[in-house]
């Protein structure tokens, strides 16, 4: 988005107004019909699509030279034979281990601290793939973004390979010998001098562990620190005195209200939240009845795109927002302000009441206490605690406010009086507030022990850089959200020799040496009351789930109150920033991670960037667009950082996401984004008011994702037949035949009157329609696919599996920009409606598999071609890259190598490939197979066994990955199939069906419960 | 001047540089059909060395142990595994002891470390070949590999080119053989299965369900 010239409020609000029904669209630049968004519109490449290199300036001459050499090369490389290859068996074979068979393992993944159950993929002793692990409650067999990442992490190149002390490489030996005498020191002193400062951590064992140390060393101090959910663990003291856990029972709730809540994406639980709401909002199987939910929020979010009703607020404005909601349902606070005389604050109160016991309110990860302690009271006054709403202890260990602790390190850090600093993962001085100063502060500890992932920008100021051992190579333990405690075990000896947390804290012990198993197995036993451990020990590892180990629910009640907190409001011209961690790479830990840089986030398709997003309106007063450079400054602080206009952003405040900006996180995190921490101070850890906003009048691109490979949902054959006596309409017709319903998204009332209402949607060519005999008849398997759109909160957590099953390359910022990402499915988001507050919908696209697929008709060299039971298969041997494929596609889901994009070259990253599926090289058609090799491996087995194939035998890598169940892959023509059934529904219906392709992947049209004593909003003009 | 050539030459000419033409580019064609598919390119019948010389003609042929005791994720697995180096010390812990020949074997059960054996039979790594379900649906060891009794060095008995696959993915009639046969050597169908291959054949396509795949995705992925 680049042609602000082109672009202005006031012809893109003239363009709103002009159309009527339901209106879609990808961007402003679509409403505005600038001559960029056209370009993308018609063309698959749009941009420098004839540019070959993937460096600057080589000219024609330098691709004569090359393609005489390829051609040279070309006839010569028939003339090879295979390169010997060796086999290299066991010496001694464990039981029950087949060669070549994979083996799945249960372990557990934390984000700050609490644990999402796995059960990881092992081919001949390799972490290759993560799955969800049915069995555990964060997961039920899904997982999100970021879990399907953490495999990638473990063969990072870029990780701490090496113990390093000021730089020169030791042994762990000599790191302990060092130690003792500063072991000896500080258990004089009482380890007055020792500080530990860790991650958030839920793990029973390093609790006691660091309980044990705290015994031994009473005077030292353990901080824990994580920049996200600090008013979350702060919320439940200020409420009811105590630290508490909270479990929210969304599939109880028949209505929802989020404080600026994005609950499908973050904070502990979110992928069992989403599936949970998504249970009681699916209308299916007889169920006739959905949940409704209500946002309020101050930037666009996953949650707040699904919400029935969502209203834009300024970060300053939800706190008395909370209040007046807590004083309308009578739980005492401030009642009868500016939103009770608005209708449908009203209506929204009126719908909390009726559903008492049956709604929950919830807060954010990065809101305040108060806003949380609110949502608590208004939770009491409606009766959910203890129906909708959970109490338990703390699921974390020793829970404490970590903003003052860390200041009282700070503090103490300065006084000087810290001898050790032990920092035992995390990355300080990289994400705690600017104005502690921690990196300068940090360095007055005399000595500073690092155990850490990578050699990062904490490492940087620490004398000892220890290798941490990643999650898949450690022995440990996490609880999940509702307490229950996963035992994670290690799927490969580390790579480079890591520590675990609970190995480098057994330094400061009797026994430094003592591995991580054994203390995990210690701490275990001693907790075991039963007589036969060794069984329960290895059901527990088995099952990686300890059984009956989640906490119990706790009876609360009481919740006080909370006074305003004085948080100021932002002046006229400045700004309120406010703060969220990175859907995907959280607080910047997985910065690193190519998978999760490249994945486009939900609301803003931006890849590799954050950025400063603001309102149309507001870039417009201060003439910017997006991709301008700006410098904002708060606190005295400044950072550098892109603006991008987002609809639905509210006036005059800023959003940003943090993680970004990384100096030392590796090749892919250094230089992608700005780093929002610098402006993040203590005060202010939600939201920043006064910040102040300075053009830097540079430009700087931003690899955004949402105009590529855009459907041309204007010019179809509807539209001929609809308005070819209708001249003079060229830009806009009738909403039906513009849209060619390839989103269809209805009301619950409009479709309980009308249940036919998606079919009216769009045309459907009757079966026969075919110049050619419709001889093929598919009998046995015929794969399909069918996909919710109800269910589908963008969360991409399917395009993150998608890339780990499927050996889908990362290809950079700059080829991102060039439309070249590779990604085989990709999750569409349109908006509706105003650009104030538009409503977001979105839709995953993987290939259709058409019966009558366009792409197979053009391949010159037959290497695209259907298969017996329907699959549209792709043989990258016979490809030879002419491209006609993906130009007929009018899915545009064709990915194309230009470049060898597949890193052939990397040694560690190549364990991580799936066996089962060719790494592909340059010049190669590729698309997505409906896995491919996960059909065949089900139906290998089913043929040994000799019976057919079972009904959700079959799990494609994006089925098993949603947290929502929205996609639901099977036999159509076995009757009772699940995908059968859907198909069957009425809300099913086929992306561009009207085209005849017949596609095996349809879509279940969008339902939307709207409170029908809410007034639809009027368009602003 | 009388003209040196009669005008036919003309033609003459034309025909010969047209007929040269083409005997170059068929020359080059039958140059390259010969050589892709000659058994320099496909290494068919070449016998490879070995770090230890493991006669198949003396474990399989005079001692008569099954295939499946070393290779023994046939059935299981896409991958017939080359045994761990524990099964050849079950017997040469108490047999050969002294060999020098069996030297690297004892120095890898010692040294806890791989031996290193040169794969014979290579697909290239686009074919996803599943050992287990062709052992199931009936295609003997012998099918493929040969008679691995009389190969004192293992060699690759077959070309492994597409087209050989290929000849029993259409017509599997022709060479499944009951189950109970699977690795059997010197399997003859009118003496061990008393019937001819033919009648056999089309007998235990349908007994064993055994399908004509030959989609792409059946081995490339």
């Amino acid at each position: 988005m680049s042609e602000h010239d082109n672009l202005d409020l006031t012809s893109v609000r003239k363009r709103l107004e002009g159309r009527t029904g339901r209106d879609y669209w990808r961007s402003l630049d679509e409403i505005a019909k600038t001559p960029g968004f056209e370009d993308f519109l018609h063309r698959e490449f749009p941009r420098q699509a004839s540019e070959w290199s993937e460096g600057e300036g080589d000219g024609r001459r330098d691709f004569l030279k090359l393609m005489g050499a390829s051609l040279a090369l070309a006839g010569l490389g028939a003339c090879t034979r295979q390169p010997t290859e060796y086999i290299m068996p066991y010496v001694n074979q464990p039981e029950n281990d087949y060669p070549g068979k994979p083996l799945f393992f249960a372990s557990a993944i934390t984000q700050g601290g609490y644990a999402a159950g796995v059960l990881v993929e092992s081919n001949d002793g390799r972490p290759t793939k993560i799955e969800g692990n049915p069995q555990h409650p964060a997961s039920l067999g899904s997982t999100d973004a970021y879990t399907q990442g953490a495999v990638l992490n473990v063969y990072d190149p870029d990780r701490s390979q090496t113990i390093n002390f000021l730089g020169e490489i030791r042994s762990y030996a000599s790191f302990l010998a060092s130690f003792k005498d500063i072991v000896t020191e500080q258990v004089g002193k009482q380890g007055a001098g020792l500080r530990i400062l860790s991650e958030t951590t839920t793990s029973p064992t390093l609790e006691a562990q660091m309980k044990d140390l705290l015994t031994q060393y009473p005077s030292a101090k353990w901080i824990q620190w994580n920049p996200v959910g600090l008013g979350r663990r702060q919320g439940t003291k200020l409420a009811f005195g105590s630290y508490l856990n909270t479990v929210y029972k969304f599939d109880a709730a028949d209505v929802v209200v989020a404080l600026d809540a994005d609950f499908f994406l973050s904070g502990p639980g979110a992928v069992r939240y989403s599936r949970d709401f998504m249970s009681k909002r699916r209308v299916r199987d007889g169920k006739m009845s959905m949940n409704r939910l209500y946002v309020v929020e101050s930037t666009p979010t996953s949650t707040g795109a699904k919400a029935d009703h969502r209203w834009p607020l300024k970060p300053s404005e939800i706190e008395p927002f909370a209040r007046e909601l807590a004083g309308a349902v009578g739980s005492g606070g401030a009642g009868g302000g500016a939103w009770s005389s608005q209708p449908w604050f009203v209506a929204m109160v009126k719908d909390l009441q009726a559903n008492r016991g049956a709604s929950v309110v919830v807060a954010g990860e990065s809101q305040s206490a108060e806003v949380h302690a609110l949502a608590f009271t208004i939770n009491e006054a409606l009766g959910n605690l203890g129906k909708t709403v959970i109490f338990t202890d703390p699921v974390e260990a020793s829970p404490d406010d970590q903003l003052a602790r860390l200041k009282e390190l700070s503090s103490d850090l300065d006084a000087g009086t810290v001898d050790v600093l032990m920092i035992v993962g995390g990355n300080p001085v990289f994400n705690t507030p600017a104005d502690l100063d921690f990196a300068k502060k940090l360095q007055k500890a005399r000595l500073r022990i690092r155990l850490g992932l990578y050699d990062d920008e904490t490492s940087q100021y620490c004398q000892w850089q220890i290798p941490q051992a990643h999650e898949l190579e450690m022995w440990g333990d996490a609880r999940a959200f509702d307490g229950t405690v996963t035992i994670v075990q290690p799927l490969i000896l580390p790579l480079y020799g890591g520590k675990s947390p609970s190995e480098l804290l057994a330094a400061l012990t009797e026994t430094p040496e003592k591995s991580g198993y054994d203390a995990l197995r210690d701490y275990w036993q001693k907790q075991h009351t039963g007589a036969d451990f060794e069984n329960w020990w290895r059901r527990a590892v088995h099952d990686g789930v300890v059984a009956e180990s989640a906490l119990p629910a706790k009876a609360v009640s009481g919740a006080r109150v909370p006074p305003a907190s004085s948080r100021p409001v932002g002046g006229a011209d400045t700004f309120e920033v406010s703060f969220y961690p990175d859907p995907y790479i959280y607080d910047g830990s997985y910065a690193n991670n190519g998978w999760l840089q490249e994945l486009p986030r939900p609301m803003t398709k931006l890849t590799w960037d954050n950025a400063a997003l603001m309102s149309i309106a507001t870039a417009e007063r201060l003439k910017l667009w997006s991709e301008a450079r700006v410098e904002l400054k708060h606190g005295g602080k400044t950072v550098w950082a892109s603006v991008w206009v987002q609809p639905g952003q509210p006036d005059n405040t800023i959003a940003v996401h943090m993680g970004f900006g990384r100096t030392r996180s590796g090749r892919a995190g250094n230089g992608a984004g700005f780093n929002a921490y610098q402006i993040w101070t203590s005060d202010s850890t939600t939201y920043a008011s006064g910040v102040e906003l300075r053009d830097l009048h540079e430009k700087y691109s931003i690899a955004a994702t949402q105009h590529h490979y855009l459907i041309d949902r204007e010019h179809g054959p509807q539209k001929d037949a609809a308005h070819a006596a209708s001249p003079g309409d060229a830009d806009f017709e009738t909403a039906e035949a513009k849209l060619r319903g390839i989103i269809r998204s209805v009301g619950f009332g409009e479709f309980l009157k009308n249940p036919g209402v998606v079919d009216e949607m769009g045309e459907q060519p009757p079966k026969g329609l075919t110049i050619y005999p419709d001889v093929w008849k598919y009998n046995g398997y015929a794969w399909a696919m069918a996909i919710d759109l109800t269910a589908c909160t963008g969360c991409n957590a399917c395009v993150a599996a998608c890339q780990a099953e499927n050996n889908i390359a990362v290809v950079g910022k700059t080829q991102v920009l060039n439309t070249r990402e590779m990604h085989w499915i990709r999750v569409d988001r349109y908006w509706e409606g105003s650009v104030e507050n538009p409503t977001a919908h979105f839709q995953p696209v993987p290939c259709m598999h058409c019966e009558n697929a366009p792409c197979e008709v053009v391949c010159p060299v037959a290497a695209t071609v259907h298969d017996q039971e329907g699959l549209n298969t792709m043989v990258y041997n016979r490809c030879v890259g002419t491209r006609y494929c993906s130009n007929n596609c009018p899915y545009k889901v064709r990915r194309f190598n230009f470049f060898l994009y597949s890193d052939y070259v990397t040694e560690s990253t190549k364990l991580q490939k799936n066996p089962d599926v060719s790494v592909r090289s340059r010049g190669v058609m590729e698309k997505c197979t409906y896995c491919t090799q996960r059909i065949q491996y089900a139906k290998i087995m089913s043929e040994r066994e000799e019976r057919a194939v079972r009904d959700g035998e079959i799990v494609t890598a994006c089925e098993a990955a949603c947290p929502t169940q929205a996609i639901v892959f099977g036999d159509q023509n076995d009757p009772n199939s699940r995908v059968t059934k859907l198909k069957k529904t009425q809300l099913n219906y086929g992306m561009l069906a009207d085209l005849n392709t017949r596609p095996r992947t349809t879509y279940l049209a969008e339902l939307r419960n709207p409170n029908p004593a809410i007034p639809v909003l009027e368009k602003k003009s | 001047m009388a003209q040196i050539f009669h005008s036919s030459a003309n033609q003459l000419s034309k025909l010969g540089i047209t007929v040269g033409l083409l005997a170059v580019v068929g020359l080059g064609g039958i140059l390259f059909e010969l050589g892709a598919d000659s058994s320099y390119a496909t290494r068919q019948g070449e016998a490879r060395e070995q770090p230890v010389p493991f006669s198949h003609t003396h474990h399989v042929g005079s001692m008569g142990i099954d295939c499946r005791y070393c290779h023994t994720a046939v059935e299981n697995s896409w991958f017939a595994n080359v045994p761990p180096t524990k099964t050849c010390m079950n017997c040469h812990s108490q047999i050969w002891l002294t060999s020098p020949t069996l030297e690297p074997v004892r120095a890898s059960y010692r040294n806890d470390a791989s031996i290193q054996w040169t794969k014979v039979h290579d697909l290239p790594d686009f074919v996803y070949f599943n050992h287990s379900i062709h052992v199931k649906k009936g295609v003997g060891c012998e099918t493929c590999h040969g008679r691995v009794d009389q190969m004192p060095l293992m060699k690759q008995q077959s070309s492994l080119e597409m087209r050989w696959c290929l000849d029993c993915h259409r017509n599997p009639e022709k060479y499944v053989r009951p189950r109970q046969f699977i690795t059997m050597m010197g399997y003859e169908p009118e003496r061990d299965a008393k019937a001819d291959q033919h009648t056999i054949g089309v007998q235990l396509v349908k007994e064993y369900h055994i399908q004509k795949l030959d989609t792409c995705y059946t081995c490339h992925r």
